[in-house]
């Protein structure tokens, strides 16, 4: 390693087993990122398939079958395709330089993670071109749909989430074991940036989540091919207690999604206030206890199932109360901005962007968690437009802003600011043409994973279709802004890049040099 | 590697089987105690022994029967009583018709459901063709017996009981369960 | 604030894209609706009214927090001058911001939870209906009362593949719509046949799960007699966004005359069913039931959909003995989506979609299978 990583120009051999056997945190975030956008790509490609079926009523471009097909990969691969490697990616890169540790506490084991992914991913891929078609149930894949009633190649479906699942779960001991073991003399847990904090809460989850999906989709092996009868009601199973399992994983699961994605809106919105974050302890206790609470709330996925009524009421009160920690984190993102100095680089704005469309998110979140009007709602448009502003203007905003703002860090370039400000305008209102819209559709009666719909939802899918055609060119756009500050960019030397950026990663050299903080910092 | 982080990974690892091994063990026996304590999909299994006989004669409850068929069960199937008055306590007899129509022995099992949900604890069977399966020969016909007792303590806001079966197919699965014995 | 402003400028959109598109935009879509519909029980009205109080608490809080971010955003700006201060924590303010919510949540839960009891209210109904998913279509069964039927959508393949116009109730039209009366309280059974499903009638109110072996309840009453549409709400494969609910309320004296003709209809059946069709007649029949209970997985032209549901064209069992297909077709076959038609098909829709599969697409067996074959299959003989 004395003489740095190879190159392309040291031969494309040595270059590929570079990236193969690399064991470098930052090799292995960047890997981890540029697998992430792939599958956003892919996943999106997914998505506009969708949204063009459902340009118009009536079948036009697929049958129903490879609709299903194509509802359930878009779920399956944004979220654990895109957004988790996406995050992970993040943690990769910035967690040893937030905390002033040489690289992640197991290296190999961060290499070995990494590579399973692409594998599970090609599976899960793989069987659309099989017969029989990829999996159709829905990315909660319910039994018996899944199970007595699914292709073939269900098989395939749960080898990759397998190997999905455990590559997540090694990616997460890894954080958790750099995070204990290596914070810098002095770097005590109260001093971490927000970001390492929202990952280490993070990473238990997975670690304690993660292996509940995987016991939900061997109970489906079972079922499938051994003849148990978990959820299969002819042989004693219950078709619901599918569900309680699968939520049991699946709320947290969304949490996952969403608390690293907290830490990096926690870290930006400070560097453009210039002035340090509000309430950093009440911002850790608040995810600590979204943590908590979403192991107690699953069951708010599963009201119109036929419940007990004491159990419906027990499972709405709980949801309810998370509104409480959510919104302190909401309050101190806009107490941070507030007497600050403000400007709007593009990161602010997608933060900016995160915090209201998030909260909009939230509000109707609230509104579902009152169980009778959930029965309104429940599998409709409605919930599709809630997930979506929590997911996308959640996870996707964040993860974009923390891309331009980590970016010059990354490479020692700048990216181009007006095209980061047009890529963010098409974005948001793209987003907003796509998702509001589905609101309506949803409270006016059109159920979720359609096909086809009535005439009087015809005019707000049209709306929906083209906002989403808009949002999708947004990411063609953040591609080529990506690529071209890679090759193009303005150059930047100054550590700091940004005027009010705390933490460690902005005292190293920028570009990041290979290897950081070989010598620990020492942390006042 | 340092040996902070194998006690750690072994800790961490060991927190993932536990939870691997709690979602395919655990979860579903608990799920099974919590049905049977709030009556989920009415759970009723086991047989009742009568004790004690304490007929509530100021109460009428009716009590309701509903049959199905699960997807690829041909047979006829269905209540022979639809509906019948009952006192808390008082023990009552019904039957239930089914005819294997195929042209092929078969095992059927019948799934029981009790509505509303907080009046399944207080369902009480003391036989009942659901506590076995059910084989009938191609083409036989048979009346399935259930005798049941409503508890006295029966919530005082129900006074309809429905009591559904479905009925499912399990004749590839008793095949199985009788070759491996 | 936002919401409003965006809502505002996406109905006006909305509003160009439906001028735009001639031809489409009939009288039903242009009233396309915003919001969640009162409807017309006690319990639609009761999810209504939760919604909308949730809907104004979530408007106000949001235009508070909005508003006060969008000023700071203003204010506060670097190029207007501002200097950052460094304050970063003050335990009253986050103490009340963590409280006064809690208690907003605690008063909504009142309302919350007593909405939540109506919908839970099965008891003392006077009609109770059996509610059956199947894959694709609903079962209507009146308890005691020995009526019972399916219920299929009517929307024609050609409709829905564009090659003839949509009707003005395109996918909201049904064979046979499930009937109540008005003015009395009627419970419904429901459970499902095969996968999950979900009924729903969002003018009721009502939404329940349709799961396998398992059955709940919920319930209706309304004065107001009218066609209420709904739809299959969980994902039970392809053919979900084609079982659509339709719910006639009558009044109870015509109500009466449909469920006495409905029982006439059924004896009168019986009756019949010794009677010979002609090679034509079944066919025509048959092309007809095909369609609509058999095209969805086995393609109009007979073909399937290889490796996941067989041809009928060239097919052994089409080609081969009628014992063996009336066996497919009446008992199903087991561990694969074929179901037992026994229940789902009458005698006669049975004898006529068997002829019909024997007989088209180039399969010409030339034999004809009776509704009274089926019958006696059904009995064993």
């Amino acid at each position: 390693m004395a003489h740095g990583p190879a190159t392309l120009a040291d031969g494309w051999v040595k270059y590929a087993s570079r990236w193969i056997f690399t064991t470098n945190h930052k090799d292995i975030g960047t890997l981890y990122l540029w697998f992430s956008f792939a599958m956003f790509i892919l996943g999106g490609a997914f998505a506009m398939i969708i949204r063009a079926e459902l340009f118009q009523p009536g079948m036009q471009l697929i049958e129903p079958e490879f609709f299903n097909q194509m509802t359930t990969m878009h779920g399956l691969v944004m979220v654990f395709g895109a957004i988790m490697p996406a995050f992970v990616g993040l943690a990769n890169w910035l967690i040893p330089m937030m905390i002033g540790a040489p690289d992640m506490a197991l290296p190999r084991m961060n290499n070995l993670s990494f590579w399973i992914l692409p594998f599970a991913f090609a599976i899960l891929v793989a069987t659309l071109f099989m017969e029989g078609g990829g999996p159709n149930f829905g990315w909660t894949f319910y039994a018996p749909l899944s199970t007595t009633y699914a292709p073939d190649t269900v098989n395939y479906f749960i080898f990759g989430v397998h190997i999905m699942g455990a590559s997540s779960i090694m990616g997460s001991i890894n954080i958790i074991a750099t995070v204990m073991n290596m914070r810098a003399p002095g770097m005590t847990y109260m001093k971490m940036p927000l970001f390492v904090w929202t990952w280490l809460i993070t990473a238990f989850l997975l670690v304690a989540v993660m292996p509940v999906l995987a016991g939900a989709v061997t109970m489906m092996l079972m079922d499938i091919n051994f003849g148990t009868s978990f959820f299969d009601a002819a042989g004693g199973g219950d078709p619901v207690l599918f569900q309680h399992v699968f939520w049991f994983f699946g709320h947290p699961e969304v949490y996952i999604i969403i608390l690293p994605a907290f830490g990096v809106v926690s870290q930006i919105i400070p560097t453009f206030s210039r002035k340090p974050l509000f309430g950093y302890s009440s911002m850790v206790y608040a995810t600590a206890s979204i943590a908590f609470m979403s192991f107690i709330v699953w069951a708010h996925h599963m009201f119109t199932v036929g419940m007990p009524i004491a159990g419906e009421l027990y499972f709405m009160y709980a949801t309810m109360l998370i509104a409480v920690p959510t919104g302190v984190k909401v309050f101190n993102w806009i107490t941070t901005m507030y007497k600050g100095a403000l400007t709007y680089e593009t990161p602010m704005l997608f933060s900016i962007a995160f915090v209201i469309l998030f909260t909009f998110g939230g509000f109707t979140g609230l509104m579902l968690s009152i169980a009778a009007a959930d029965m309104q709602y429940h599998d409709t448009y409605f919930v599709v437009a809630h997930f979506h502003y929590v997911m996308v203007a959640g996870a996707v905003f964040s993860g974009t802003a923390a891309v331009y703002y980590w970016l010059p860090k990354w490479c020692g370039k700048m990216y181009d600011e007006t095209m980061g400000k047009v890529q963010f305008w098409i974005a948001f209102i793209g987003f907003n043409i796509a998702f509001m819209p589905q609101h309506f559709l949803g409270l006016a009666g059109m159920p979720r994973r359609y096909a086809d719909y009535g005439l009087q939802f015809a005019d707000w899918n049209m709306v929906s279709s083209i906002g989403a055609f808009m949002y999708g060119a947004a990411q063609i756009l953040f591609l080529f802004n990506v690529i071209r500050t890679i090759t193009h960019g303005k150059p930047v030397n100054d550590p700091q890049v940004w005027e009010g950026a705390e933490g460690l990663e902005w005292t190293v050299d920028t570009p990041a040099p290979y290897h950081t903080f070989e010598k620990p910092p020492e942390v006042k | 590697m340092e040996t902070s982080h194998r006690t750690l990974l072994a800790k961490l690892l060991a927190m993932a089987v536990a939870m691997f091994l709690f979602a395919i063990f655990v979860l579903p026996p608990l799920y099974d105690l919590f049905c049977e304590i709030t009556g989920i999909g009415g759970r009723t299994d086991g047989v009742y022994e009568a004790v004690e006989v304490r007929v509530d004669t100021s109460r009428q409850v009716e009590v309701q029967f509903v049959a199905a068929n699960n997807a690829q069960m041909p047979w006829e199937f269905y209540p022979m009583e639809h509906r019948v008055v009952v006192h808390p306590g008082e023990s009552r007899a019904v039957n239930f018709f089914a005819h294997n129509t195929t042209g092929e022995d078969m095992v059927a099992q019948a799934i029981p459901n009790v509505l509303p949900n907080n009046a399944a604890d207080y369902f009480l069977k003391t036989a009942c063709f659901c506590f076995d399966n059910q084989p009938l020969a191609a083409g036989e016909q048979a009346e399935l017996g259930l005798v049941f007792i409503l508890d006295p303590d029966l919530p005082d806001n129900v006074n309809t009981v429905t009591l559904s079966y479905t009925l499912f197919d399990i004749t590839d699965r008793a095949a199985v369960a009788i070759a491996q014995q | 604030m936002l919401k409003r402003a965006q809502a505002l400028f996406l109905r006006s959109l909305g509003a160009l894209l439906a001028l735009a598109a001639v031809g489409k935009a009939n009288a039903e879509s242009a009233a396309s609706q915003l919001n969640m519909p009162q409807g017309v029980t006690e319990v639609s009205q009761a999810a209504y009214d939760i919604h909308m109080i949730m809907m104004w608490i979530c408007t106000v809080i949001g235009i508070a927090v909005f508003g006060f971010m969008f000023y700071v955003m203003y204010a506060h700006r670097k190029s207007r001058g501002a200097v950052a201060e460094n304050f970063h924590e003050n335990l009253l303010v986050e103490l009340l911001w963590t409280i006064v919510p809690a208690i907003i949540l605690i008063v909504m839960a009142i309302p919350a939870t007593t909405a939540l009891l109506k919908v839970y209210d099965t008891e003392n109904a006077d009609i109770d209906i059996k509610v059956t998913g199947y894959q694709w279509k609903w079962q209507y069964e009146y308890l005691g009362e020995g009526v019972k039927f399916m219920s299929e959508l009517r929307t024609s393949q050609d409709e829905i593949y564009g090659r003839e116009p949509k009707g003005e109730h395109y996918l909201r039209e049904v064979t046979e719509p499930l009937v109540i009366p008005a003015g009395k309280k009627v419970r419904f059974l429901i459970t499902g046949n095969d996968v999950i499903h979900s009924w729903w009638v969002p003018d009721f109110g009502v939404k329940r799960d349709a799961v396998p072996g398992l059955f709940t309840s919920a319930w209706a009453k309304t004065d107001k007699v009218g066609t209420y549409v709904g739809e299959c709400t969980e994902l039970c494969g392809k053919g979900h966004a084609f079982m659509p609910v339709v719910v006639e309320v009558k009044e109870q004296e015509e109500y009466d005359q449909w469920l006495a003709a409905k029982k006439q209809e059924a004896a009168e059946y019986a009756s019949t069913i010794g009677k010979q069709w002609s090679f034509d007649e079944l066919m025509a029949k048959g092309e007809e039931v095909y369609n609509r209970s058999c095209a969805g997985c086995h393609a109009v032209n007979g073909e399937g959909i290889p490796g996941v549901f067989p041809a009928l064209k060239d097919s052994a069992i089409a080609l081969g003995p009628v014992e063996e297909h009336l066996r497919v077709v009446v008992d199903g076959v087991s561990g694969t989506a074929m179901q037992a038609f026994a229940d789902q098909l009458s005698e006669a829709d049975i004898a006529a979609v068997i002829h019909y599969e024997r007989n088209a697409w180039g399969n010409d067996m030339g034999d004809i299978t009776q509704p009274v074959d089926v019958l006696n299959y059904k009995q064993g003989k």
